[in-house]
């Protein structure tokens, strides 16, 4: 399986728009993602309908074990990104309407 | 402290004021940058996003599942569903913790 980097987007949205110099691209792409970042550092979510939606979850502390040794350690408390897929997004990935879901409501 | 959600309207302006494109010309683009993700995950491959995460693509098996309402069981079939690993980096970011190298 083949994948898309950061730069393999940024060459595609180049070609797509041959008008738009490189770094302004760059520029682009470097905005959509800080801007994300920032407001999940503010604590803020993130809702692009389609898309899908980016949030931030608490992770309480808690008392973790090296599994090496065994000996208990204190693990501090987190935050973690969270990333929801958008309903167009996650029937797209699935070729389609999820029919399992629709199966489950029609018994 | 409920802060506000952050929508295509605010990137899309964030773009706007970074790169001096006319606001609609800032929407569109920022809308080819998520359909661009999006056409690659439909085709299966994954988008790997340098120091903020990676979307991925996972195949599921078939499996039982129940109507939660009427308990009957009915077959789930095998899926494809997108998942997204952050980065090391944007974890780091959240916590307010220098990013590593």
């Amino acid at each position: 399986m083949q994948g898309m980097t950061r730069s393999e987007l940024m060459a595609q949205l180049a070609a797509a728009n041959p008008h738009l110099r490189l770094p302004d691209v760059e520029l682009i792409v470097t905005t959509v993602f800080d801007g994300i970042a920032n407001a999940l550092a503010e604590g803020r979510r993130v809702e692009l309908r389609g898309f899908g939606a980016f949030s931030v979850k608490r992770r309480d502390p808690r008392t973790g074990r090296n599994p090496r040794t065994g000996q208990s350690v204190q693990v501090t408390g987190k935050v973690v990104p969270h990333f929801k897929p958008g309903k167009e997004l996650r029937e797209r990935v699935n070729g389609g309407p999820l029919q399992a879901e629709a199966a489950i409501k029609a018994a | 402290m409920e802060a506000e959600t952050l929508t295509r309207a605010q990137l899309a302006e964030a773009i706007y004021a970074a790169v001096g494109l006319s606001r609609n010309e800032s929407a569109a683009l920022l809308e080819a940058v998520l359909e661009a993700m999006s056409a690659a995950l439909e085709a299966g491959d994954q988008v790997k996003i340098a120091a903020f995460g990676t979307f991925l693509v996972r195949e599921k098996g078939t499996r039982i599942g129940r109507n939660p309402k009427t308990g009957i069981e009915v077959p789930i079939s095998p899926r494809r569903v997108l998942s997204f690993r952050p980065s090391q980096a944007l974890k780091a970011r959240l916590n307010g913790e220098a990013a590593p190298a």
